[in-house]
């Protein structure tokens, strides 16, 4: 479904040049729930960004469904099928969340749909619908509303960067058995950049990451 | 009245009839329709051009509507409205007023608006402009809000801008008097070369009173908005203003923020932010599959609800 070819991605700092990416290969397929961690700095949301189309790779090439997109923008690699939910989620003033989720849907949804997406992220639909995406949701609340919008795409390929991140531990344990259920889903495959035991143990396949490469097949330790 | 007219009135007030209540219809210089109930009642000044508007003491859940629509080219009027809203009252004013030119001569519409509201009424303000047309001639509008508030009365002021003002110079003076409230809700956008000047002074005089300024802006293509507030604080008394603009293309903001403390027990806060769109909030909407100019038309009508 997935694959990536030979990518680097190089950035020039000053005089030197840094390579962040290093000649990544990688190939994930239907119905396949992939974990990527690796340390602090280490390039996955570097990946995550160049999969969605928002960093262009210096190296390499991407296919989807056997096609070559490394050219394809953000818009329309988003209509193929890939959806990527932010590690950062964005702030936007006076949209409300029912309206982010139906942009995300790309249609206006009526509430029994957001309250299908919502309640997926723990949110109530009645509290939460008409607030706006701005800083007077905690954390906590905006990452689920980022999770939201990405449930609420119906994609192929749903790429996570860091979900668990402030969402407290009760709701974890219901998200994960979310990832697992998505991914039984015909035509989908879910990638998971996490730092969590618990999702890098739910995973069909851990990738590791370290100083922008993947060295060897990562073996978990139960 | 035509259609052209007749969706005016739409924009500016959500008219798609005859509103129910208190209603003054003015229409290329001339009274249309008049409306007064048993407790608002409406007459015409006899020593210049507009109308007072009178609203008992008492009157709750009633409404206004007093909508100015301009579809002649080259028409330029001055037009006074005062409000005396009776004690306790709780009232909506709905003003607005929307031009439509398509000829060679400019049209003009300023609104002189006068409140003088009464011990612990309340009143909701909104008021819309618009503009439209295709000719050469320019649509301005200058409004004058004056306000003064007595003791415990409070007015939330929604003032909106929406499109096609080619040049607007918003003047807004306050007084309030002890516990009083007042909040003022701005919301702007101008395009191509349009000009706007926003200017609102607030002097909180009364023990408590307190004043809330939140001003959304967006300028696009080579048009220019300067943005004025001054809040005095001259006794036990909150003022908060707030100035918030999306620059786009070639467009110019400056923000003017002033808040003059002459009582020690006086809090007063000002914030100003100017800025283009965040790239980040394109980007994650085009993962959401919109393409960069509807990510922009997304976030900037946002803004400006
Ligand atoms: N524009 C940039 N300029 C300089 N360095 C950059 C830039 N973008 C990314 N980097 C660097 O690239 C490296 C990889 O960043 P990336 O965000 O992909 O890490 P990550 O693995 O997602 O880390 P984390 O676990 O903290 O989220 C980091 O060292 C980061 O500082
Ligand atoms: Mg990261």
């Amino acid at each position: 479904m997935l694959e990536l070819k030979n990518l680097s991605y190089t950035i020039n700092e000053g005089e030197n040049e840094k390579k962040i990416l290093d000649n990544i290969s990688l190939t994930i397929g239907d119905n396949e729930f992939v974990a990527i961690t690796g340390p602090n700095g280490s390039g996955k949301s570097t990946l995550a960004k160049i999969i969605a189309g928002i960093i262009n790779p210096t190296e390499g090439n991407i296919f989807f469904e056997g096609s070559d997109i490394t050219k394809a923008s953000i818009t329309d690699r988003a209509k193929m099928g890939i959806s990527y939910a932010f590690q950062q989620p964005v702030h936007f003033k006076g949209i409300k969340v029912r309206e982010l989720i139906s942009l995300a849907a790309g249609t206006k949804l009526k509430v029994a749909q957001l309250r299908e997406y919502l309640s997926r992220v723990g949110l109530d639909v009645n509290q939460y619908m008409n607030r706006q995406v701005d800083s007077t949701l905690s954390g906590g609340e905006l990452k689920r509303i980022e999770l939201a919008t990405i449930f609420a795409r119906n994609g192929k390929i749903l790429l996570f960067d860091e979900p668990e991140a402030g969402i407290d531990l009760w709701s974890f344990q219901s998200l994960i058995q979310t990832f697992e259920k998505l991914k039984e889903k015909e035509n989908c495959c879910v990638i998971i950049i996490s730092h969590q035991e618990k999702i890098i143990n739910a995973a069909d396949r851990v990738i590791l990451l370290s100083e922008g490469r993947i060295d060897k097949p990562y073996v978990m330790e139960r | 009245m035509d259609k052209i007219r007749q969706d005016m009135l739409v924009k500016i007030a959500e008219l798609h009839e005859i509103p129910s209540g208190a209603y003054n219809i003015r229409a290329d210089g001339e009274t249309y329709s008049r409306n007064s109930t048993e407790n608002i009642e409406i007459i015409t000044k006899k020593d210049k051009q507009g109308i007072d508007i009178i609203i008992k003491p008492g009157t709750k859940n009633e409404s206004v509507h007093i909508p100015v629509i301009i579809g002649q080219s080259g028409l330029e009027e001055v037009v006074y409205n005062d409000f005396y809203v009776g004690k306790d009252a709780n009232v909506v004013i709905i003003a607005g007023c929307g031009i439509h030119n398509c000829g060679g001569g400019n049209s003009r519409h300023d609104g002189v608006h006068r409140f003088f509201i009464d011990e612990g009424a309340k009143v909701k303000y909104v008021e819309k402009h618009y503009g439209e047309g295709d000719g050469r001639g320019k649509r301005i509008m200058n409004p004058q809000t004056i306000v003064e508030l007595g003791k415990k009365s409070e007015i939330e002021m929604e003032m909106v801008q929406i499109e096609g003002v080619d040049s607007t110079d918003r003047v807004t003076r306050a007084e309030l008097s002890e516990g009083a409230k007042l909040v003022i809700t701005e919301r702007l956008l101008t395009h191509e070369n349009q000009y706007a000047r926003t200017d609102i002074d607030v002097k909180l005089n009364g023990r408590d009173s307190s004043a809330n300024i939140i001003s959304r802006s967006v300028a696009k293509g080579s048009s220019e908005q300067l943005f004025i507030s001054k809040i005095e604080g001259n006794n036990k008394c909150k003022g908060h203003s707030e100035c918030d603009a999306i620059i786009m293309d070639n467009a110019v903001v400056k923000a003017l923020p002033e808040v003059d403390a002459n009582s020690v027990d006086a809090e007063l806060v000002h914030e100003a932010a100017i800025g283009k769109i965040a790239g980040e909030q394109i980007i994650k909407l085009m993962t959401l599959g919109l393409t960069e100019e509807e990510a922009e038309k997304e976030i900037v009508n946002g803004f400006l609800r």
